[in-house]
């Protein structure tokens, strides 16, 4: 890969809770290429919106970031202070989550709400604010008249979309993509998914792709990164870990969910819960519920490794191949 | 399958450090343990005062002796012993002050309650009456009220009641209103509990912070207004209480007489119950608001690290990996 967009080096967040220290991404490394559509999955609270947030450094507190670097076309987000930050989100990256669409004011139409993000950043009269708002909205297929709907009388989807339309006002190198279509209807979802991905082809843009849907995170993402308690346990193409998962864990959450055609079989999930992040377990953090677990993972953290070409895995059962070259 | 549900969750380990409850949470902060024995230091030395020191009203040596081995913080005007008329003080002004703030805490909890609760036509008489008692200017009320009721520390009460119940009613309306349309609210209707249930074991524990600070909000100005009052000569200024103590005082021109110790130790007893009682509001706060105890952490730690707080998440980098 040539010289990567963003690129996330040892990121580590920390939540100061009044029981101690809980470090939700810990030591997590990735890049993301310039038009490249990078998914990132996992359980729930495994830290995969902690991940993206500080990156863009929008946690509340008591998050702080303990260590790392997040570079953006070379540039340090983390040694940014507030006036750099409030310039480059959005125009650099912008953010759309989950429950993007209650994002939208209430009292103010569509049309001022998407022209307010433009006139914030650049220097244009309200008429040609007006005038690229109508072109984001049909670009993302919804009729410019509505320039002067207010949201409520939009339905889910349609709101989803101008939130997305929002995202896309700067035209920013990288978005952000939160579970953004976890609230919506599965038709809906893949046409808004669609759409995104063919907006991505045309405008050219990098996506960070969040979501716990395994199958709809393989069919829209070319690399695909796994947390699992705040650590990266696999980093793979999309297509080599829908036909190999290697880690456990991976392999697990494949099995957790059913394939629409071939044969009728057992949906086995993971067994246990994910663990205490006050107290992660010792070793690797996934072995307590590891089918298997062998004696070195309870005590030996493995490190994330290249296994093959096109997969990275953090498991003791790939010891070998990680020393090919 | 090799899973150990103990190590899987780490929960022990985690009851452990957790206190247990609201009381065993309230023992570990340091200003609700500050508060609370000041608040109970001073309950105890008025409810063994007859015990310890000598009749207050009692005409005993020279007036104005500055503090003595004798008479530890002097006389009054009178030659009364200060000192036991400090802590004497204390039994009037604190029964006062707690009492007014139980009942503000009931009829305003139960009137804001049953208007937001019911709304239509009881939200409307309710709110009105909560209206017109609010609109009273309080103070001026209560002066008037105690002047033309027959002096003593129970018209005190009386008046201070009838002139802060309503703030607080009008708190836990809107808060109930709130409340009222949530979901569980609503499962509780369909599941067919009594409306009394619904607004007292649903709804009520929602607002448990909000109705002990209102609590110890109405105690402070309790205490307050009553040795106000009593300062301006409208309690009777026979019983001895922490607001008779200071008029006296002003009576005897204890600035005049340069005769301090008439004024400071009432003064200082007021003061530091209404701090304890604060610092008891503040832990409570803190206490059923995790958010606030996990930002001073927070806060400490960007401290620690000379980093000033902004709008963005902030960075630390530790040296370990």
């Amino acid at each position: 890969m040539p010289e990567p967009l963003l690129s996330i080096r040892n990121l580590r967040v920390e939540y100061l809770t009044p029981n101690g220290p809980v470090r939700a991404v810990d030591n997590v490394s990735f890049d993301v290429g310039a038009g490249e559509v990078f998914g990132l999955a996992g359980e729930s609270g495994c830290g995969k919106s902690t991940l993206a947030l500080a990156a863009l450094r929008l946690l509340p507190p008591p998050a702080l970031i303990t260590g790392g670097e997040v570079l953006f076309e070379g540039k340090d987000i983390l040694g940014m202070d507030d006036a750099a930050l409030a310039s480059f989100r959005w125009r650099k990256i912008s953010l759309v989550f989950q429950s993007a669409m209650n994002a939208l004011n209430p009292v103010l139409t569509v049309g001022a709400q998407i022209c307010d993000v433009i006139e914030k950043h650049e220097r244009v009269t309200r008429a040609q604010a007006l005038e690229r708002s109508a072109e984001l909205l049909r670009l993302m297929g919804i009729d410019s008249t509505r320039l002067r709907s207010y949201p409520h009388q939009l339905s889910g989807g349609m709101r989803q979309r101008v939130v997305i339309a929002i995202a896309l006002a700067l035209k920013p190198p990288m978005m952000f993509m939160d579970e953004p279509t976890t609230a919506l209807d599965v038709v809906v979802q893949r046409e808004i998914m669609q759409q995104i991905a063919e907006l991505k082809r045309e405008l050219g843009f990098s996506i960070l792709f969040i979501t716990h849907d395994l199958s709809l995170m393989v069919e829209f993402s070319d690399r695909i990164g796994i947390l699992y308690a705040g650590k990266l346990v696999e980093l793979s193409d999309a297509k080599s870990l829908f036909e190999k998962p290697r880690h456990p864990y991976t392999r697990g959450l494949m099995a957790s969910f059913p394939a629409v055609r071939g044969p009728r079989r057992r949906l086995d999930g993971i067994s246990g819960s994910p663990p205490d992040m006050l107290h992660p377990p010792e070793g690797c953090r996934f072995h307590p519920r590891c089918s298997e677990a062998i004696p070195r993972c309870r005590s030996t953290r493995p490190p994330l490794l290249r296994v093959a070409p096109d997969a990275e895995v953090a498991c003791h059962l790939y010891p070998a191949e990680a020393r090919r070259p | 399958m090799l899973v150990n549900d103990d190590e899987t969750m780490g929960y022990r380990r985690t009851l452990k450090q957790k206190p247990r409850g609201l009381w065993g949470q309230l023992l570990q902060n340091k200003k609700a343990t500050f508060g609370l024995c000041i608040v109970l230091a001073f309950v105890v030395l008025a409810l063994l005062s007859p015990l310890l020191v000598r009749d207050p009203s009692a005409f005993l040596a020279v007036p104005l002796a500055p503090p003595s081995g004798e008479y530890w913080l002097g006389t009054t005007g009178q030659g009364q012993d200060v000192f036991a008329q400090t802590l004497y003080g204390a039994r009037t002004s604190l029964w006062v002050g707690f009492s007014v703030g139980v009942a503000v805490i009931v009829i305003g909890t139960s009137v804001g309650l049953a208007a937001g609760y019911f709304g239509g036509l009881v939200d409307d008489v309710l709110t009105t009456l909560i209206n017109v008692f609010l609109i009273m200017p309080g103070l001026p009320l209560a002066v008037v009220l105690a002047a033309y009721l027959p002096a003593g520390p129970l018209t005190l009460a009386f008046v201070l009641i009838v002139t802060s119940w309503s703030w607080h009613a009008r708190v836990v309306r809107a808060q109930t209103l709130s409340l009222r349309h949530k979901d569980f609210v609503n499962a509780a209707i369909v599941g067919g509990e009594s409306h009394t249930r619904i607004m007292f074991l649903e709804i009520l524990p929602n607002m448990t912070s909000l109705i002990v600070s209102g609590f110890i909000g109405a105690t402070v100005y309790a205490i307050g207004a009553q040795v106000g009052l009593e300062f301006l000569g409208l309690g009777d200024v026979s019983v001895v209480t922490w607001g008779t103590n200071l008029y006296w005082a002003a009576n005897n021109q204890a600035l005049l007489t340069e005769s301090w110790w008439t004024i400071v130790p009432t003064g200082l007893a007021i003061a530091l119950t209404g701090f304890a009682l604060v610092m008891i509001n503040f832990a409570i706060d803190e206490v059923t608001n995790p958010r606030l105890k996990s930002e001073s952490a927070w806060a400490e730690a960007l401290r620690a690290a000379e980093v000033a707080p902004g709008f963005s998440t902030p960075v630390i980098r530790s040296k370990d990996a």
